[in-house]
């Protein structure tokens, strides 16, 4: 074995891909760090309800994961920890800089929920994306890993030091200081995943203009029991269930002006929302605006599924527009090849909106493709997972996580 | 284990709602030490717990304080020197129930009482140590076979990539020209086969044998043994871990009636069209007239439950290719692709968007009904449901069907099946046996001489198939879930996908098999047990050879000798423990997880006397899903029955049926079972373990009523990880069942 692969490999990123790439790579035998921006593994996938096709909750498989992580003494694992910069050591790898957020609540916590109980101030509650308010210092949501309660510093109320005097094992400090760390690494795999097109960049689509236009990443939540209706779809308007709901497919997808890719999960995602409305509310009609139908390989089985459910519509036609007139919202939409405007009423609209790769932070300096997805240099030892490589689903990140897993290993071997 | 040390955690409320001391008095009783702490888990808490097992005060720990799934990395221990029992009294008693109150008091005291009989019970597991081979076997030499041999010698291990063909290259060997697997996407990409073959031959780790088959392969992941077959004689190989990548085949598009192909000359498919387009030359197979207008028939037998039901996923992307092409290398010629959804997912968007901007390039959304000649050597190709009514047929001088992919797999169950019936057809013991075999032999003779791997297990010699015999992972998390340990398929053998797809799924098969046989040598478990040691243990003096472990091993672990007596392959085992609960004689178990250990505890249950009206239930959930559901339900604050003792189990499929004989012969009046949903989309991580254990509690229900026991008493339960709102519900339901039907008759016998 060379000097090099005495090295850890580092993966940034702790969800689906991220947190595969690390297990798969430790259960070789390699040493790993794993760092993750948030205080929780499991990413996007931890706040979605199902999976297409099977309809199974990610927390199964994360659970697995979870155990896997917790039995393996290779990775080391950093919460709330970025990549501050990075410097490539000629042919040995790379030195980073890790930066880990002030640890206001310590490895003392045991999840007992004392502060919880005291805690006089909320805050808006990222984990579901904003649509409700949760206390400062929580769980962050039933399974989460590692079980350690955060606070949201910025969020409490000033002079506040009521759960610092609840918490019976001396685990918060609320003046604690970010830390840094240099490591010297083998090769890096990037996951850094993906945030959805914003809404509100659709304005024509009622993105951010109408509250019962929602995303397809916030239907998960009101889906999901963790979530802010505890699971129960309703229109956030009213308050009431929605009876017609409608799915705008390629919302800022495969369009020029927006996203110029597909994303390649929107249609199957939508599929999946579709059963999600009618096992809570059988009458409901919905109706799925489509450029295409995309449901690959064997999820094709999923695609007749759910065309034979009673009250689900296929529609092909581009929307357009969407309105909102006494309450209720009107969805133009275009079918290019006829030519014709077709016009439909809704009182729920989903958008169902693509992904895009982070990218914000790249102390790497990767090259990436027109649409920003990342690609591989394995010249510097810099591989991508998941959907930072490429727009895919959870199966397809997961697959390409091991594969890109492989690839990181093989650095500094004789070939 | 001998000298158990008993540790009760004050901590998170539990020495507020318990009384602790009670709870000590009783492990005390039991012979174990027992000490309270207020907070195991802090590094004081963990101290106390190494002293006394570095003073050798005790060999084994039963920790009761948060649920087993918590704190797992800090407690933590030598698994070798140390057996550990976590007890839940957090989530299950004190979040769970109201404090103080005698019937949460007497759960947290059965809890303590159950673990510390099972620890008497158990005993150290011994790691395997076995003289592990290092060579990854990949077959099939196209692609994914290259890509797999190179991603496994790059990770340092020998290779043998066999190919049955006298040449590399598989299915992509001839064409100039692919799919993009790098930007720019807009194109299609010189091949990279070329390049590939000149890399694997110049790699010194791999060795490639051609036109070469596999006679049989013995053994199991770090010590297969090959035998092969090829140009210069037999030769025995040894392999440590195998990938198949097969790859696929075009489907026989000649089934399709009315598409022409076969009986229309100028019909050809689009693997025909990229041998043309190789060539440089683009002719008519009829007359040699170079085609003005060709029509691109998407779909030709695809999503279409008479032939393919699935989508292949890279017809469209090709057809975008030839599309390309054609108009580059052939300006003028017009395109019209025919299609029912155009399928470029991802990156392969700008590929079909570069189609659309080509000149001469039409796209029809349409369902194709009928492909005739037109009598002006020209072809009419009839459309329906298209998006304008008026268009109801398109001339064209060629048409490409666009065909999907088979996969090159054998079923090995429907082949061991085939092998069975023939046998029985041969030895039966009645004519009726044999008519009936014979009717098998009939059904599944397609099957005969299949085989790819030639595998000598018990049960079938190839992958287990899935649906469209694809030998897929059925997982979504854990796409390389193989069930046969140490065998990973790759490429479109596994599942229809693109040459980009392709590479990565290659990179990820051959990690997994290189991980295999590292885990191997380490005698560690691999997914989704990994790094567990402790094999199971047959006590074979007392087999009857009933067989019903080395069938219902998921994962084809065990093989039989000419008796039928099983014969363990311990690095195929998963440690799943489905062996362990088919076996009607008990004498299979894990040194950590046995038959006797969990009676043990069934037994140290307190069941109170009739008159106290307190019925007691026993609750056997997966480890995996239930009961981090009901964790997750206590963590919520919700309470259920506290009639109701758990117990963690590997997998339902373990459960032993004598655990629910020892339970109702104790006097406990129910036992429910909780686990992953069965059927075609199973969460079972060990495939079938939830669904053998209601074909078993069917059979014990069966036996309750005859003996007059309400077959209500035993209830078995489906449940998701994130149903943690339902749980509680479940075993209130279930509790409310046993109180209606009133005392175990048995109680106090």
């Amino acid at each position: 074995m060379s000097q090099l692969s005495k090295r850890p490999v580092l993966v940034v990123g702790a969800g689906a891909a991220g947190l595969t790439a690390a297990l798969e790579m430790a259960e070789t035998g390699r040493e790993v760090v794993l760092v993750e921006k948030e205080p929780v593994i499991g990413g996007r996938v931890a706040r979605f309800h199902h999976y297409f096709p099977k309809l199974c909750p990610p927390s199964c498989g994360l659970e697995i994961n979870t155990r896997r992580l917790e039995r393996n003494p290779r990775i080391q694992v950093l919460m709330s920890t970025r990549v501050k910069a990075a410097r490539r050591d000629g042919d040995h790898g790379w030195t980073v800089m890790l930066e880990t957020e002030p640890e206001y609540v310590t490895d003392r916590c045991t999840a007992c929920g004392a502060c919880t109980e005291v805690c006089p101030a909320t805050c808006s509650d990222r984990f579901n994306l904003g649509l409700q308010e949760a206390p400062v210092i929580r769980r962050p949501f039933p399974h989460a890993w590692p079980e350690r309660f955060i606070l949201e510093r910025d969020a409490c109320a000033q002079g506040c030091h009521e759960c610092v005097d609840a918490c019976p094992y001396d685990a918060i400090n609320l003046d604690a200081a970010s830390s840094l760390q240099e490591m010297q690494v083998a090769s890096v795999v990037i996951a850094t995943g993906w945030h959805p097109y914003p809404v509100e960049k659709l304005p024509e689509l009622g993105g951010g203009r109408f509250p019962d236009v929602i995303s397809n990443v916030e239907l998960e939540r009101f889906a999901s029991a963790d979530g802010p209706t505890g699971g129960v779809i309703l229109r956030p308007s009213t308050g009431t269930p929605p009876e017609k709901v409608a799915f705008v497919q390629c919302a800022g997808s495969r369009d020029i002006k927006h996203l110029p890719y597909c994303s390649g999960v929107c249609c199957l995602a939508s599929m999946k929302h579709a059963f999600y409305v009618k096992e809570q509310l059988p009458e409901a009609e919905v109706t799925i605006f489509y450029i295409d139908r995309r449901a690959p390989g064997r999820n094709e089985d999923f695609l007749v599924r759910v065309a034979e459910t009673k009250g689900v519509r296929f529609v092909k036609g581009k929307v357009g527009k969407v309105e909102e007139r006494d309450g209720t919202l009107e969805v133009t939409a275009e079918d290019a090849e006829e030519g014709k405007l077709l016009h439909e009423t809704a009182d729920l609209v989903v958008l169902a909106v693509g992904m895009v790769p982070e990218k914000e932070e790249d102390p790497f300096g990767l090259p990436r493709d027109d649409d920003g997805f990342a690609v591989n240099d394995p010249d510097r030892g810099l591989f991508v997972a998941g959907v930072a490589h490429r727009p895919a689903d959870v199966a397809t990140s997961i697959r390409d996580a091991t594969g890109t897993s492989a690839r990181a290993l093989a650095v500094g071997r004789r070939s | 284990m001998e000298r158990i040390g008993v540790f009760l955690c004050s901590g998170c409320g539990i020495g507020e709602a318990l009384d602790l001391e009670a709870v000590k008095r009783i492990a005390e009783e039991l012979g174990a030490t027992c000490t309270i702490h207020p907070c195991l888990c802090s590094e004081e808490g963990v101290a106390a717990l190494c002293s006394v097992l570095d003073d050798g005060t005790n060999d084994s720990l039963v920790i009761a304080a948060c649920s087993p799934r918590s704190q797992c990395r800090v407690f933590s221990f030598d698994a070798e020197k140390t057996t550990v029992e976590r007890v839940g009294l957090r989530e299950q008693v004190v979040w769970s129930h109201p404090a103080g109150d005698e019937d949460t008091q007497a759960m947290a005291e059965d809890l303590v009482r159950m673990s510390i009989a099972r620890m008497g019970e158990e005993k150290l597991p011994v790691r395997l140590e076995e003289e592990i081979a290092d060579p990854v076997l990949v077959v099939g030499g196209g692609l994914t076979g290259m890509e797999a041999a190179l991603a496994a010698a790059g990770m340092g291990h020998p290779v043998f990539l066999i190919e049955s063909s006298d040449h590399l290259g598989g299915a992509l060997s001839g064409l100039p020209e692919v799919l993009p697997v790098a930007p720019p996407y807009d194109r299609p990409h010189q091949s990279m086969i070329p390049a590939l073959i000149e890399q694997v031959e110049k790699n010194d780790r791999i060795r490639v044998l051609l036109s070469t088959k596999i006679s049989s392969i013995k053994g199991q992941p770090g010590q297969f043994e090959m035998d092969v077959e090829g140009p210069a004689g037999a030769e025995h190989l040894l392999a440590g871990a195998i990938v198949q990548a097969t790859g696929a085949h075009p489907y026989d598009v000649s089934k399709v009636v009315g598409l022409g192909y076969g009986s229309l000359p100028d019909v050809i498919t689009a693997a025909e069209l990229d041998a043309m387009l190789a060539s440089g030359r683009l002719a008519r197979p009829s007359d040699g007239q170079t085609p003005k207008h060709v029509a691109f028939v998407q779909c030709a037998g695809s999503r279409n439950s008479d032939h393919l039901p699935y989508c292949s996923g890279e017809c469209c992307a090709t057809t975008m290719r030839q599309v390309l092409t054609l108009g580059r290398d052939f300006p003028g010629t017009e395109a019209s692709v025919l299609y029912r959804d155009i399928r470029t997912p991802g990156q392969l968007e700008h590929l079909y968007q570069a189609a659309q901007e080509q000149p001469g390039a039409f796209f029809i959304r349409a369902t194709v009904r009928s492909i005739e000649g037109s009598g002006d050597g020209r072809m009419s190709v009839a459309l329906e449901q298209t998006l304008l009514p008026e268009l109801t047929s398109i001339e064209a001088d060629l048409v490409v069907l666009a065909t999907g992919m088979v996969p090159n797999s054998a079923d090995g169950e429907a082949i061991r099946m085939l092998h069975d019936a023939q046998n029985r057809v041969e030895h039966g013991e009645s004519d009726v046996q044999k008519e009936e075999a014979q009717k098998i032999v009939d059904e599944l003779r397609a099957h005969e001489g299949t085989e790819i791997l030639n595998l000598e297990y018990r049960q079938g010699p190839d992958l287990p198939v899935l649906a469209y015999s694809f030998p897929d992972s059925h997982y979504i998390c854990f796409p390389y879930e193989t069930r046969r340990t140490g065998i990973y398929a790759a490429g479109a053998v596994r599942a229809p996908m693109d040459p980009a797809q392709a590479m990565e799924d290659a990179w990820g098969a051959a990690l997994k098999a290189v991980q295999c046989i590292e885990a191997a040598k380490r005698g560690e478990a691999v997914h989704p047990r990994s790094g567990d040691i402790g094999v199971p243990e047959f006590f074979l003096q007392r087999c009857t050879q009933c067989k019903r472990c080395t069938e219902e091993c998921p994962f084809g672990t065990l093989n039989e000798d000419e008796k039928g007596t099983p014969e363990l392959n311990p690095l195929r085992c998963r440690h799943c423990g489905i062996c362990m609960g088919a076996c009607p004689e008990r004498i299979i178990s894990f040194p950590d997880y046995s038959v006797t250990a969990v009676s043990a505890m069934i037994k140290a249950i307190e069941v109170p006397e009739e008159d106290e009206e307190k019925p007691r239930i026993l609750g056997l959930l997966c480890e995996n899903d239930a009961y981090p559901a009901l964790d997750a339900a206590a963590q919520l604050g919700k309470n259920w029955n506290p009639w109701v003792r758990i117990i963690p189990v590997r997998c339902l499929g373990s459960v032993n049926v004598v655990w629910i004989a020892d339970a109702l012969s104790r006097g406990i009046d129910g036992v429910i079972l909780i686990g992953c949903k069965h059927g075609d989309d199973y969460q079972c991580h060990y495939i079938r373990g939830s669904e053998l254990a209601t074909t078993r509690l069917e059979n014990v229900q069966e036996t309750l009523d005859r003996l007059a026991l309400e077959s209500e008493r035993i209830r078995i339960v489906e449940l998701a990880h994130d149903e943690f709102s339902r749980i509680p519900t479940i075993l209130d339901e279930f509790a409310e069942t046993i109180d209606e039907l009133g005392p175990n008759p048995y109680k106090g016998f």
